[in-house]
């Protein structure tokens, strides 16, 4: 079949995005039927993408039998989202967290073991224990390569999805989007689709002013939250912004779950601790931001006082694996743990369930609400997924998405919508000059960050939305000189899509909750009564960005005495410097 | 809409002796997730053609003969 000259490509399950969670769906697919025929198609190169592309420093949710129950990981996740979360969804994890862990170390991913060979488990959170170090993490991605090859699955690298389709009752058909060195475009019919398209992470703008300095793989730029929205997906709580702890105009954590069990910590200026527990959570960025920003500021990482082969062990782990290009950085400003803390800071803003909890809504069988569209990882609204939430998450699409694909005949193809998609694409290139999509990506995550950034304010948001809709009149005037160009002006659209999200969701949920996540100074306080919800954002019946309200659903696990555990993050005795 | 040129400088260098690009390798041009490393028309060789780098590592860790260097980019260093 052809579409304005175009071959249509038929596939049974497509696979969007081949960093963590894609390439677990499509060989889980795969493994569950080889009858079916899988395409994993890849912005960049499934050898090196995604948010893993050097690997990963280790487990940060590890729920390993004799340290935890999957019934205490769910209440701890539920407390440290201050209630708004599925938890149906995080328990379907919970279930599945140790089976994946073995079955990533029979695939050859090391994990540590302590002296009797048992997972060597660190307490990193409020109540629970579910970290697991993996030192020699940085051969994920090759292990994971291996087994792409040998289940057959179908790789499409350097090819951007720029829109799914639909076919008339509403299930999804497939996928339209584009070759990123040749421009040519591509169209594929698919029985299922699985996205796995990671964070929003290009949607502020890092101090630094670099725009690819952020903390997320800037592939990572929101594709799949725009394609979601499109095909008419909810999405939800993206008013939950992820913030992370970061070292100062550096990409990288603090790691504080790397140092913390090795005796580092968050600091002040005075080398004292303010925060009791490093985990990430929004009330833990809350009490962050407010030491950044008081008198005792700004914030450090504290090694200092570590024994020599404590802060060797650091170094180790954290200059080889997930991101190598940090002991470098120190080098060129000659910081040593060993002699001074290191300036921290707190990054741009993102959309990212791996940290918080927002994204396009899946339920526990990894469904959106659009029939035969799955999501995973990052871009999916599981809370606190991190990499293994991506996995399970990725094995269970793969599972659904293959029994949806098997059960169901040739989708049919919307052509006056794919046509309308192929102009979009092609016009940046056919503008002889114009603005670069450099300049506009700028211009977008600078209003993201002056207007969005938390604290938040109704009037300065109002203003934000408003600026955000002006450079999207611009777009008509994107130009682009070559493929390359074409596929960043394909991204700033999904990063305008994106901002305009973060605005209308964060105006709407009228109070505070999250921490600094969603910390809106003229709403203070969290507001059972009105808001314990989740919030949706979808685009209504005349195309418009609507938002509304979905009920969380029945508790399965108690939060019993420790519910607000949570609140009491700031170390009592503060700094009487 | 008129358009300027403007330079910068970038992070990833390349060792034109060590580098084989010339003689088929595109092992660096392969891992780059953000793709801003090509072959240089001029000299076979790979560069840096987008300022566009996560200082992400695999070029260099993945290249064979060691030609690539990332540093950190200007406004971070």
């Amino acid at each position: 079949m052809n579409v304005n000259d175009i071959p249509v490509i038929d596939t049974d399950v497509l696979v969007i995005g081949g960093g963590t969670a894609g390439p677990m769906a499509a060989v889980t697919a795969k493994e569950q039927n080889p009858e079916l025929r899988v395409i994993l198609l890849e912005k960049a190169n499934v050898k090196r993408s995604g948010a893993i592309s050097m690997g990963m420093d280790g487990l940060n949710n590890a729920i390993v039998p004799g340290h935890a129950t999957p019934e205490q990981y769910v209440k701890e996740i539920t407390i440290a989202n201050d209630g708004i979360v599925h938890q149906p969804a995080l328990m379907a994890y919970a279930q599945r967290s140790f089976s994946m862990i073995e079955k990533l170390d029979s695939w050859g991913v090391h994990f540590q073991k302590d002296e009797t060979g048992d997972y060597d488990m660190k307490k990193v959170h409020h109540l629970g224990t579910y970290v697991l170090p993996m030192p020699e993490g940085h051969n994920v991605k090759k292990i994971l390569y291996r087994r792409l090859r040998r289940n057959r699955v179908e790789i499409e690298n350097r090819f951007q999805a720029t829109r799914l389709l639909k076919d008339p009752d509403g299930n999804i058909a497939g996928m339209i989007g584009v070759n990123t060195r040749t421009a040519e475009p591509i169209i594929i019919r698919a029985k299922s689709v699985i996205m796995a398209t990671g964070a929003a992470g290009r949607i502020g703008l890092p101090t630094s002013g670099y725009l690819f300095g952020t903390y997320e793989n800037p592939s990572n730029n929101g594709d799949g939250h725009a394609m979601a929205y499109h095909v008419g997906a909810d999405l939800v709580n993206l008013e939950c912004f992820q913030i992370n702890p970061l070292l100062k105009d550096y990409n990288g954590p603090a790691c504080a779950y790397v140092t913390g069990p090795l005796g580092g910590f968050t600091s002040n200026a005075y080398g004292e601790r303010f925060i009791e527990c490093d985990y990430w959570s929004g009330q833990m960025m809350l009490e962050f931001f407010k030491e950044l920003e008081g008198g005792n500021g700004p914030v450090f990482l504290k090694l200092d006082h570590l024994a020599e082969e404590t802060i060797q062990e650091i170094e180790t782990v954290l200059h080889t694996n997930e991101r190598p290009s940090r002991g470098r950085f120190h080098d060129g400003r000659h910081t040593d743990y060993r002699s001074r803390m290191v300036e921290m800071h707190i990054s741009e803003i993102g959309f990212c369930s791996g940290h918080s909890a927002s994204g396009v809504w899946v339920d526990e069988t990894g469904a959106t609400t659009v029939p035969g569209l799955y999501g995973a990882g990052d871009m999916a609204s599981v809370a606190h997924s991190y990499m293994l939430g991506a996995f399970v998450y990725g094995q269970i699409c793969g599972e659904s998405a293959a029994v949806f694909a098997a059960k169901r005949g040739e989708p049919q193809l919307d052509e006056a919508y794919i046509t309308e998609e192929l102009k979009r694409i092609r016009a940046p290139l056919l503008r002889e000059d114009g603005i670069p999509p450099a300049q506009m990506e700028y211009k977008v995550r600078r209003l993201v960050n002056d207007y969005l950034q938390p604290p938040k304010v109704t009037r300065k948001m109002e203003i934000g939305l408003e600026r955000i809709l002006a450079v999207r009149e611009d777009v008509p005037n994107l130009c682009a000189a070559d493929p390359h160009e074409l596929l960043r002006a394909m991204e700033v659209q999904s990063i305008i899509d994106c901002a305009e999200m973060a605005a209308r969701a964060s105006l709407y949920r009228t109070e505070s909750r999250w921490g600094l996540y969603h910390y809106r100074v003229d709403h203070p306080e969290q507001n059972d009564q009105d808001w314990f919800c989740h919030s949706r954002l979808y685009k209504d019946e005349n195309g418009n960005m609507a938002s509304g309200t979905r009920p969380v659903a029945p508790y399965i696990v108690d939060l019993g005495e420790e519910k607000d555990a949570y609140q009491k993050l700031r170390v009592e005795k503060t700094a009487s410097a | 809409m008129p358009t300027a040129n403007q330079r910068t400088t970038v992070p990833v260098l390349v060792d034109e002796e060590k580098c084989i690009a010339d003689k088929g390798c595109t092992v660096c041009i392969d891992v780059c997730p953000l793709d801003v490393l090509w072959i240089n028309p001029d000299t076979g060789k790979a560069h840096m053609k987008y300022d566009e780098c996560w200082y992400c590592m695999p070029c260099e860790a993945d290249c064979p003969t060691g030609a690539v260097t990332v540093d950190i980019p200007y406004l971070l260093r």
